[in-house]
């Protein structure tokens, strides 16, 4: 791994971009403000300047129809990473990505593919209402065909989105806006994280605790505070969705005897449901306990900020679960 | 080129590009009724859009692309298919869920991929081509080559709030696309009118500036002309045109349609336009092919539809191996 430096999330993303578009001239940006504007959360900044409308797209509000030029340029030869504004907004393009993209290279029995990447904020905590703070990525993890990436973190985010670039599948790439201003090591220089790949964020002991997302930061908080009740949790991130590292999650919880799943989407029929099915499935053996999960309120996400902030377990509440399935 | 506007001294040589249309009309006509058959001895899986009446639409545009020039077609789409190149026995391999087909029996006549042919595939969806040739069209642009896309869709598409979307992204881009209606009067069981508001089809494409015209879908020249001028502006990177067509589906809906919707004195009227022997008129008249010629044309190309139909009868299934492959590039 090349050299390390500080940077945020939101930089690490940028940078991936950047040098996949100097690498591949056939890599281009779609959105929503994206060009001169840098994006509404200043997530593509400086990259107009420096790559030009004809691959920095401003699209105009029409995700479904944008999206699915996105769709039919990925089928001829095009690279596109298209951004969906908030997450909420990837119901307006579910046709493109589910019935075309999504099945373009079986249907085609791998004549054709539609190598894109669709990138999208989600993020609960910032009062912006029912209609933007849901996070769907299990949405797109139940379509055959679809890959889920959910970086956790900045070095995972820049890697992992230079993996998606080069994928030649359609990916969904969840970003969560809470997590563009997380500032840690990020290498110099073009490096990938492959997808399929669980990372030990914290070994532990006693729990397994599979963290998705910005769950990751929250779950490593919750462990800090679990360690000082002498509970020693180990944090595993799935990384990508699709396709899921069952392995290391089995490895981990045949270690720990115990696994709790945290996801940042509604609980109920969520990721969260299928890591701990598949648990159930394939660790049994080992378990001492039931697997847990824990995830958002099934419930539209509330404006007012005190309401909002019941809806997702936070570190507090994430360790009392910690401590209770390992004392029972 | 405008094959009315070539005079070579050969009237053989001067023949030739209307008896290639006229050619791949019969062809098309002659896969449709195969499979009509086959349907009707319940040996088509599925469901099954026949396009026999609107031959002229899919020749008369295809015929003014290149082979590198990209199609995105619909649920009705055999005849987009045949005239932009695919083989007909892998064609109808595909319909018959056979392994030999384009997408190992796999897609069935509504997913189609044939991208050796610049053909981006059939859809199921209406209106799902229309984004996909239009992304065709920037990838040419972004890409610097001169290429053009074509979508197909019919009349029921022009309901679909993704069209406009579309149409203003490829007004605003100059995307050198053909977005070209089939007007065959009806979206499945209901009538075109009952469901649409507007005087003019061709509107739609006005009112975000773009070149529109409407053309008779019944006869090959027009639509052919009508495409190489959007073909020309397209190349020049005069950005994108709406063609429609007024064309009709003799066979329904789908294969089985027991067309009650329908008046027989309609259909009656149409099938006196239908755009074969109106082609095959013409060149009698004009001295270029006797009927005798065409006659021979009609059973040669009838001859070689059996035996591509043959071969993808007599084609394997897929096995259970293959279900599972493709998932992922």
């Amino acid at each position: 791994m090349p050299e390390a430096r500080t940077d945020s999330y939101r930089g690490a993303v940028r940078d991936a971009l950047a040098l996949a578009m100097r690498a591949d001239a056939n890599v281009i940006l779609m959105g929503e403000d994206i060009g001169e504007a840098g994006g509404v959360f200043k997530q593509t900044e400086g990259l107009f300047a420096e790559f030009g409308a004809a691959r920095v797209i401003d699209t105009p509000i029409s995700e479904s129809g944008a999206f699915g030029i996105a769709v039919g340029a990925a089928m001829t030869g095009l690279r596109p990473v298209f951004e969906v504004m908030f997450g909420d907004f990837i119901t307006l393009v579910m046709d493109q990505l589910v019935n075309q993209a999504a099945k373009v290279h079986y249907m085609s029995a791998g004549a054709m593919r539609a190598p894109l990447v669709l990138r999208t904020a989600v993020g609960i905590g910032a009062s912006l209402g029912p209609q933007h703070s849901q996070s769907l990525h299990a949405w797109a993890a139940h379509v055959p065909g679809l890959k889920v990436v959910l970086p956790a973190d900045p070095a995972d985010a820049k890697g992992l989105m230079m993996a998606a670039i080069d994928d030649d599948n359609p990916v969904v790439f969840i970003e969560d806006r809470n997590l563009y201003t997380l500032k840690g090591p990020v290498p110099e220089g073009p490096y990938r994280v492959p997808f399929g790949q669980a990372a030990v964020k914290r070994p532990g002991r006693d729990l397994s605790v599979i963290a998705t997302g910005r769950m990751v930061s929250i779950a490593l908080a919750a462990a800090e505070r679990a360690a000082a009740q002498g509970i020693e949790a180990e944090i595993v991130d799935p990384r990508t969705l699709v396709p899921l590292d069952v392995a290391t999650l089995v490895r981990s919880v045949q270690k720990t005897g115990r696994a709790l799943v945290v996801d940042g989407g509604a609980r109920a029929f969520g990721a969260g449901a299928e890591i701990a099915a598949t648990l159930a499935e394939e660790a049994f053996d080992w378990l001492d306990a039931p697997v847990r999960r824990l995830g958002a309120a099934d419930l539209p996400v509330p404006f007012n900020a005190n309401l909002e902030s019941l809806i997702l377990p936070d570190a507090r509440g994430l360790a009392q679960a910690m401590i209770a399935l390992v004392r029972g | 080129m405008n094959a009315a506007a070539a005079t070579p001294a050969q009237p053989e040589a001067e023949a030739a590009p209307y008896l290639a249309l006229l050619g791949q009309m019969m062809r098309i006509r002659a896969f449709e009724e195969q499979a009509r058959r086959l349907f009707a001895s319940g040996q088509v899986p599925g469901l099954l859009h026949l396009c026999s009446g609107q031959e002229a639409m899919a020749v008369g545009v295809c015929s003014a692309l290149r082979p590198t020039d990209v199609i995105a077609s619909n649920h009705r789409g055999h005849g987009h298919c045949l005239a932009k190149g695919a083989d007909p026995a892998r064609l109808m391999a595909e319909i018959l869920g056979c392994a030999s087909g384009y997408g190992l029996g796999r897609g069935g006549s509504m997913h189609v991929f044939d991208p050796a042919n610049g053909n981006i595939g059939t859809n199921g969806i209406v209106g799902g081509g229309i984004p996909l040739a239009a992304g065709a069209a920037l990838s040419a642009q972004r890409r610097g080559t001169d290429g053009v896309a074509a979508g197909f869709f019919g009349d029921g598409a022009l309901n679909q709030g993704l069209l406009f979307e579309v149409l203003n992204m490829a007004a605003i881009w100059r995307l050198p696309v053909l977005f070209v209606c089939e007007n065959n009067g009806y979206g499945e069981f209901t009538a075109i009118e009952t469901v649409t508001a507007g005087k003019s089809m061709i509107a739609r494409g006005q009112v975000f500036d773009i070149p529109a015209e409407h053309v008779d879908g019944m006869d090959v020249l027009a639509v052919r002309a009508a495409a190489e001028r959007a073909v020309a502006r397209a190349r020049a990177g005069e950005g994108p045109s709406f063609i429609v067509g007024t064309t009709y589906r003799y066979g329904g809906h789908h294969a089985g349609d027991a067309q009650d919707y329908k008046d027989k004195v309609e259909a009656e009227a149409w099938q006196k336009k239908d755009p074969i022997p109106r082609l095959a008129r013409h060149l009698i008249e004009r001295g270029l092919a006797s009927a005798a010629h065409i006659d021979a044309l009609g059973k040669e190309v009838e001859a070689a539809i059996e035996e591509a139909v043959k071969a993808a009868k007599a084609a394997a299934p897929p096995t259970a191996s293959d279900l599972v492959r493709h998932l992922y590039a």
